[in-house]
C-alpha cells in the first residue's frame, strides 16, 4: 500500500486517532476535545459581560494550537500527501446523493454545495450557517463533540458522553432521512 | 514555546482526519445511510484503542512528561448532553463535520467552510449567551 497517495482505511486510522488520547494526557495532562476552542475564541474576542466566556483562556490556549493545528495539517496533506482518486463512496450512497442534486463527486467534499459561490444563497444559508450554527450551538449545550464525549469521554468510562453520542447519532440520522432530503431537493434540484 | 507540541499534534490529528477521509461529507452521509462501516470502523477502533491507553496509564501509574499526576476531567451529565446532542447531531449531518473536521475542511481547500467555521462560532457565543435560560 502506498500510503502517501492512497486513502488509509479505518483500522489504521481509527487506532492512530485513538492514540491522541494517552499522547495528550502524556505529554500535558490535557482530555482530547475540539468544540472547547470554539468557546475560547468567544472568550478571547467577543467575551461581552457573558460570565460564560469570562475565565482565564490563555491557560487554554493549547487548545488553540491544537485546532489551529488540525487545520495546518489538513493543508499539508493538500499539498504533500492528497489520496490520488476518488472517495470511494458506496454506489448506492451516490445513487441517492445523485437523485437529491449533487452532482460534484470527486473531490472529499461535493465542490457543486461547497464552493464561495453559495456563499449569500439559500444553499449557503441552510449549509454553512445553520449548519455551522448547530454544530457550534449543539455542541457547547452537550458539553463536547465527537472528540471530546465520543472518543475522549467513552474511552474513560463516563456515562454522560455516551448519552450524548447516542443523542449525536440519533440527530445525525433524523437529518439525514427526515430533513435533509426535503431541502436538497428544494435546494439543488 | 510550550504550546508547539500541540500544534504539532495537532498536525497530526489533521493528517490522519484528511487521509481517513472522515472529513468528507459524503462519508458523513454514507455513516447516517448506514451504507459504509468505514466511519463506524474509525470510530470504534478510536474509542477501543483509547480505552486501552488510558487503562495502561491509569494502571502504571505512569505521569506526564514533566512529572505530573495524570488527571482525566469528569463529565457530568446534564439535559444538554441529550438536547444539544441531538442539535448537534443535526447540524453533523447537515456540515458533514464536527468541530475538529471544520478545521481540517478549510485546510484542504474548501475555504467557504470558514463561513460554518465563523456561525459555530457565533452558536457557541449564543449558547453562551442564553445559558442561564435553557434547561440543564
Amino acid at each position: 500500500m502506498n500510503i502517501l497517495k492512497e486513502p488509509w482505511p479505518w483500522y489504521i486510522a481509527g487506532p492512530l486517532i485513538g492514540l491522541t488520547v494517552p499522547l495528550l494526557l502524556l505529554i500535558g495532562n490535557k482530555a482530547l476535545g475540539i468544540s472547547s476552542s470554539l468557546r475560547h475564541i468567544c472568550a478571547a474576542c467577543i467575551p461581552g459581560k457573558i460570565p460564560f466566556f469570562h475565565y482565564d483562556w490563555k491557560k487554554e490556549s493549547w487548545n488553540l494550537f491544537f485546532a489551529g493545528g488540525i487545520a495546518l495539517g489538513a493543508m499539508f496533506t493538500l499539498l504533500f500527501l492528497q489520496n490520488a482518486d476518488p472517495v470511494a463512496i458506496n454506489p448506492s450512497t451516490i445513487a441517492a446523493l445523485k437523485a437529491l442534486g449533487v452532482q460534484e463527486f470527486d473531490e472529499l467534499m461535493p465542490r457543486d454545495i461547497f464552493n464561495w459561490g453559495n456563499a449569500f444563497n439559500a444553499t449557503g444559508l441552510v449549509f454553512f450557517v445553520a449548519g455551522g450554527f448547530m454544530v457550534g450551538f449543539g455542541t457547547r449545550y452537550a458539553g463536547g463533540c465527537t472528540s471530546g464525549h465520543s472518543i475522549m469521554g467513552i474511552s474513560t468510562l463516563q456515562w454522560p458522553s455516551m448519552v450524548a453520542t447516542i443523542c449525536f447519532m440519533a440527530g445525525g440520522f433524523a437529518m439525514t432521512h427526515l430533513i435533509l432530503p426535503h431541502l436538497m431537493k428544494w435546494l439543488l434540484v | 514555546m510550550k504550546n508547539l507540541k500541540f500544534l504539532f499534534t495537532g498536525m497530526l490529528f489533521g493528517i490522519i482526519l484528511v487521509k481517513s477521509e472522515v472529513i468528507s461529507w459524503f462519508r458523513i452521509q454514507e455513516m447516517f445511510r448506514l451504507e459504509s462501516f468505514h466511519m463506524y470502523g474509525v470510530i470504534g477502533s478510536a474509542i477501543a484503542t483509547a480505552m486501552l491507553g488510558v487503562w495502561l496509564i491509569r494502571r502504571s501509574g505512569v505521569r506526564t512528561i514533566s512529572g505530573e499526576e495524570i488527571v482525566i476531567p469528569k463529565k457530568t451529565f446534564t439535559k444538554g448532553n441529550v438536547i444539544g446532542g441531538i442539535i448537534f447531531g443535526l447540524g453533523w449531518a447537515i456540515t458533514g463535520a464536527c468541530p475538529g473536521p471544520l478545521f481540517a475542511q478549510v485546510g484542504s481547500g474548501f475555504t467557504v467552510v470558514l463561513i460554518t467555521l465563523l456561525s459555530a462560532i457565533a452558536g457557541t457565543w449564543v449558547y453562551g449567551r442564553f445559558q442561564d435560560k435553557l434547561p440543564h
